[in-house]
């Protein structure tokens, strides 16, 4: 009989002895995990409701008014608009977080002294909330006080725009985002080197591969599944990032930096209509749902090549 | 020749990663009356960090800070620690979809989940409460420690479970003594990371707390946009609270990726 239980599969006529307890054993363990988060699916469901009503902090009473905050969304030109910047930041900062911090993984694979000490130090920055991490650029790149402005005006560049100007607002943003999640690449990377077996690579020494092939027809395969862990990771985590443009310009200057985000946001709490930002926000649910479903079923096929090899 | 080009690439990284940090810890150590004149040479001084310490107000936000996120992570321990058990050992059905609900936790978009959060919290009088604070961030915090450490448990054979009740340990010995050792790496790595994040958490403190629970991040804020800004006690603010994450860090540094990928990535 434990036998049984422990497998799970129980012979149908015996499974009215096993005591109810025992049969639910593994849901009611789970039960106090599911309710502190199921806590997610009731506000879930509160925002979809809210979003087809007109509720507003302003008012006191609200009503339903259907699909019209989603119909006023998609003909406002500031939602597309922020679904292009939406779009450029989180491919612009995981693409660059991607490129560097696989580089600086397979630099960090040796055994020198420098890459094993650098190796314990490079993922400070990943431990720094982005908020403080604005903070600390914003000091550095302060035109008086910062030692980014000293240098600058030292080889002749005065007054770099930095997050004043709509053409480098974006640049500015995206090496803030870098500089603090690059870190959660080459971690995962390495881990992924680490995982490497030896011997496919001794025998592509021996068999006298050059480097590039080895990498790519050896190295890559193998820690694909950790390049899109990381991938899946950085895309669904910056498509929602907030706290980096909040701090910096709130969204500015003027619209340029305005991302999903910052628009619910600002149309939640600035203008206080809450029933008109919630569409924005599930939208973007919506778009990391169904990205980081394909990108899931990607990896576990990478997972199944990367065995294979 | 390619060693030093090496070489050369990964100090670069290093300078870019690393020297934002120590600038700030310098700075912290520069008086206001030097901050515009100077770059790297002047005299030290404790000052920032005195008036820090004596204005008070930073002392209680990082307390908040210590107590919400320590809070948030012993409760998904103790919560999730038995969840991940019951995922790794037990065949039930919808198992695979519950085990993806709690993963999807992770990925919701924390503002879309704030905007309806705010009206409840505030109609059942979560609002700016610890408790409240502690609930939200087991979003952040349950999903990777269930992750990982149901990865942990599915390495474990079930003969060392059956071998040593066989020697007649009660459930709870067998967890503790023989269970929890192995999954050690798992827990450390994914406890602390958690910890990183609910220390960090912004948008959840800023809008889902007022006056009572302000956190360091949220704190930042006021430095962002005040207008006599204080330099250096900035620094020294920003250098105190990131000092926690810092040290832990360094402490279980080897648990990190090993932790990590023992367990995570697995099929």
């Amino acid at each position: 009989m434990r036998a049984a239980a422990e497998t799970g599969r129980t012979p149908p006529l015996e499974e009215a002895k096993i005591p109810w307890l025992r049969r639910n054993r593994p849901y009611l363990i789970l039960l106090p995990a599911f309710l502190l988060t199921a806590g997610i699916l009731y506000p879930f469901g509160v925002a979809i409701y809210y979003s087809l009503t007109n509720f507003s902090f302003k008012y006191e009473k609200h009503s339903f008014v259907g699909l019209e905050n989603w119909v006023d969304m998609f003909s406002d030109p500031g939602f597309w608009h922020s679904l292009w910047v939406t779009a450029k930041y989180a491919l612009l900062s995981t693409g660059v977080e991607m490129v560097i911090g696989v580089g600086v993984a397979l630099l960090l694979n040796r055994e020198s002294r420098l890459a094993r000490s650098l190796r314990i130090v490079l993922i400070f920055p990943l431990m720094i909330a982005p908020v403080i991490a604005t903070l600390i650029w914003q000091l550095m790149i302060n035109s008086s006080v910062g030692v980014i402005g000293h240098a600058l005006r030292g080889i002749g560049i005065v007054d770099f725009t930095w997050a004043a100007d709509p053409d480098t607002a974006l640049f500015t943003v995206v090496l803030i985002d870098a500089w603090v999640y690059t870190p959660f690449v080459i971690l995962l990377t390495l881990a992924g080197l680490r995982s490497l077996p030896k011997a496919p690579f001794e025998s592509a020494r021996v068999d006298g591969g050059s480097a590039w092939f080895t990498f790519k027809n050896l190295t890559l395969p193998m820690i694909m599944p950790f390049l899109l862990i990381a991938l899946v990771f950085r895309l669904m985590v910056s498509l929602q990032e907030f706290s980096i443009i909040f701090a910096l310009t709130s969204g500015g200057p003027g619209d340029t930096l305005m991302t999903l985000p910052l628009t619910a946001y600002t149309e939640g709490f600035t203008y206080k209509e809450l029933g008109y930002a919630l569409p924005h926000m599930l939208v973007l649910w919506l778009n990391v749902f169904f990205a980081s479903r394909i990108l899931i079923k990607y990896w576990s096929r990478a997972q199944e090549r990367a065995s294979g090899v | 020749m390619l060693k030093w080009l090496r070489n050369l690439a990964l100090l670069a990284y290093a300078a870019f990663a690393l020297f934002p940090l120590l600038w700030m810890l310098i700075i912290s150590f520069k008086h206001d009356r030097e901050m515009y004149h100077t770059i790297f040479l002047f005299s030290p001084t404790l000052e920032n960090y005195r008036v820090l310490f004596e204005k008070g107000d930073y002392i209680g936000y990082f307390l908040n800070n210590l107590w919400v996120s320590a809070g948030a992570v012993i409760l998904s321990i103790v919560v999730g620690v038995p969840a991940a058990y019951a995922l790794a050992r037990f065949k039930f059905r919808g198992r695979e979809s519950i085990a993806f609900t709690f993963l999807s936790f992770r990925f919701a978009p924390e503002i879309m989940v704030i905007l309806p959060l705010f009206l409840i919290y505030q109609r059942f009088g979560l609002y700016d409460t610890y408790l409240g604070i502690i609930w939200v961030y087991q979003l952040l915090t349950l999903p990777l420690i269930i992750w990982v450490l149901r990865g942990y448990f599915e390495e474990i054979p079930p003969e060392i479970e059956y071998a040593a009740r066989l020697d007649g340990y009660s459930w709870f010995r067998v967890f503790l003594k023989t269970l929890v050792p192995l999954i050690k790496p798992g827990l450390v790595a994914s406890a602390l990371l958690s910890f990183i994040f609910a220390w960090n958490s912004f948008t959840f403190p800023l809008l889902l707390a007022g006056q009572n629970v302000v956190t360091t991040t949220v704190a930042a804020l006021q430095y962002l946009s005040s207008d006599t800004v204080h330099y250096g006690q900035m620094a020294a603010a920003v250098t105190i609270s990131i000092l926690p994450e810092v040290l832990l860090a360094l402490f279980i540094q080897k648990h990190l990726v090993r932790g990590l990928s023992f367990g995570a990535v697995k099929g």
